[in-house]
């Protein structure tokens, strides 16, 4: 056990390393979450300026969305890029015929995809309240509950990315910006589920995140956990973390069989 | 029971055997070069044996794991270097050696990681970025990563490519006291038959995913009728001559 949490922190003492000697890198992870936070919180202060009280809570809910958005952006994409940093500097081959298997190499992706969500999304959480006004924790400790779940729903997608990127090489490096862009606006961020045409909303409904933003809009608009929307987003997480852990043990398998392994990164 | 044995191996990409029904077996505490053109299939056999790459089919075996079905219990009593096969270049050599440290296990990883310094001449560079390393100083690096864990079976590809005469020398040198103190069994691919022939015991030669020969560089270069290595290579790469049967 001693040994398998020591490979596991290996690999993380590696990134944390990189980040040390990295300022741009560090910078990078606060960037995005923050340029996000100024652009809706601006936009959120006009709407109050111009439509009054009415648009307080509207302007709540978007700044909400946005901070819990990016938890699971952020959460998938330090994950995926985790794994990229070590493609992009050729290590790969190194990592893989070490003693790490290939669940503690997951284990210590979703322990820095953890490090680089918290690096990102507190700046951001701590603008918002000291700018606009909008303290996130007000939700409660539910609040903890939906940062598990949006976590939980990044890691999955990264896993998914990961295996496609393990098996198809560079080709599929795009898919670890694009992906959960794409699952944007079905994920009822901004909007309730209701404002989309009924024959997307099962769609929408199999994404966990849109549970999340369901339950977060009720906690602040209505004050009330919506205990439903939050075990929802708990089985379907379930389902699309064994799916995508499904996925990584075939792909990593069939790089193994077609030789992908030794040419990543080439 | 020997360090390595590979028996009947077979890797097919689609219509290209690369490797066909080889066999070989390195007895502990030998080095064992294994030889070949570009192509010949060095590589894949190295990286099945890593457990980079699945088979086809046969069997190889290393410390008497199995590495079909247990090779991560082998893959930390052994290790593995190429100049092909880079570190993180923002990593410092220190940084880096720790890294393999942790996940090899290695208890002490800070003495360690002192004693490879002194003994690879590795002290003036230990706290520079890998990337601003020249090549020789990168191979010498990799050839320590490939020690942190003082495996009992190391993988070698090419491991003096790129160093001059001089480090050559004191690497090849440093590799058979490491070998002669730890009795490490050492497979060897090397295109600089003079380190072939002052290193390797046995020599398996292949040739389109085939061995073609195999023996001791004494035996061999008496079959061949030729004064080094380097002709043998020659003769067998080219079918230039036959060589007398053992």
């Amino acid at each position: 056990m001693k040994a398998m949490f020591r490979r596991i922190w290996g690999l993380m003492y590696r990134h944390l390393a990189l980040y040390r000697r990295s300022w741009p890198r560090l910078l990078e992870l606060g960037y995005w979450p923050v340029l996000n936070m100024c652009i809706w919180g601006f936009t959120s202060s006009f709407l109050q300026a111009r439509m009054g009280n009415p648009a307080v809570m509207a302007g709540a809910t978007l700044l909400g969305g946005v901070l819990l958005w990016e938890v699971t952006l952020r959460s998938q994409m330090g994950m995926s890029i985790s794994f990229l940093e070590e493609m992009w500097s050729r290590n790969l081959g190194h990592v893989f015929v070490s003693p790490l298997r290939p669940f503690e190499l997951v284990l210590a992706l979703i322990g820095m995809s953890i490090i680089r969500m918290m690096l990102g999304v507190i700046p951001a959480i701590l603008l918002a309240w000291a700018f606009y006004a909008f303290n996130l924790f007000a939700v409660g400790p539910v609040l903890i509950l939906f940062f598990m779940n949006l976590m939980i729903m990044g890691w999955a997608v990264a896993l998914g990315v990961v295996s496609l990127v393990l098996r198809h090489g560079t080709g599929a490096e795009p898919l670890a910006w694009a992906f959960l862009f794409g699952l944007a606006p079905f994920s009822a961020v901004f909007y309730p589920v209701s404002v989309l045409p009924a024959f997307i909303r099962p769609f929408s409904y199999a994404l966990p995140a849109t549970h999340v933003f369901e339950g977060m809009r009720a906690a602040l608009l209505d004050g009330v956990i919506r205990w439903d929307h939050l075990a929802a987003a708990f089985a379907l997480n379930m389902v699309w973390l064994a799916g995508a852990a499904l996925l990584f043990t075939r792909q990593f398998h069939a790089a193994r069989v077609s030789g992908a392994l030794i040419s990543i990164g080439e | 029971m020997n360090a390595i044995e590979v028996q009947n191996l077979s890797k097919q990409y689609g219509d290209v055997r690369a490797v066909n029904n080889i066999s070989f077996a390195a007895p502990p505490g030998t080095t064992m070069g294994l030889l070949g053109g570009n192509g010949a299939g060095k590589t894949t056999t190295i990286a099945m044996m890593l457990g980079l790459l699945i088979p086809t089919s046969g069997r190889i075996s290393v410390l008497g794991h199995d590495m079909a079905k247990d090779r991560f219990t082998a893959l930390a009593r052994m290790n593995f270097s190429s100049p092909y096969v880079a570190l993180p270049s923002r990593l410092t050599v220190r940084e880096n050696m720790k890294v393999y440290g942790h996940l090899y296990n290695v208890n002490g990883v800070d003495r360690r990681i002192a004693e490879l310094a002194r003994e690879l001449d590795l002290g003036a560079i230990l706290d520079r970025p890998a990337g601003q390393l020249s090549a020789g100083q990168k191979t010498r690096v990799a050839l320590a990563k490939a020690l942190i864990n003082r495996p009992e079976v190391l993988l070698l590809d090419e491991p003096t490519a790129s160093l001059d005469p001089d480090t050559g020398d004191m690497v090849r040198t440093w590799l058979e006291q490491y070998r002669a103190e730890s009795g490490c069994t050492i497979l060897l691919a090397s295109h600089n038959m003079a380190e072939v022939e002052r290193l390797c015991a046995h020599v398996v030669m292949l040739k389109k995913g085939e061995v073609v020969d195999r023996g001791s560089p004494d035996n061999l270069l008496l079959r061949y009728g030729r004064k080094d290595m380097e002709d043998v290579f020659l003769d067998i790469a080219r079918d230039r001559r036959q060589a007398v049967p053992a």
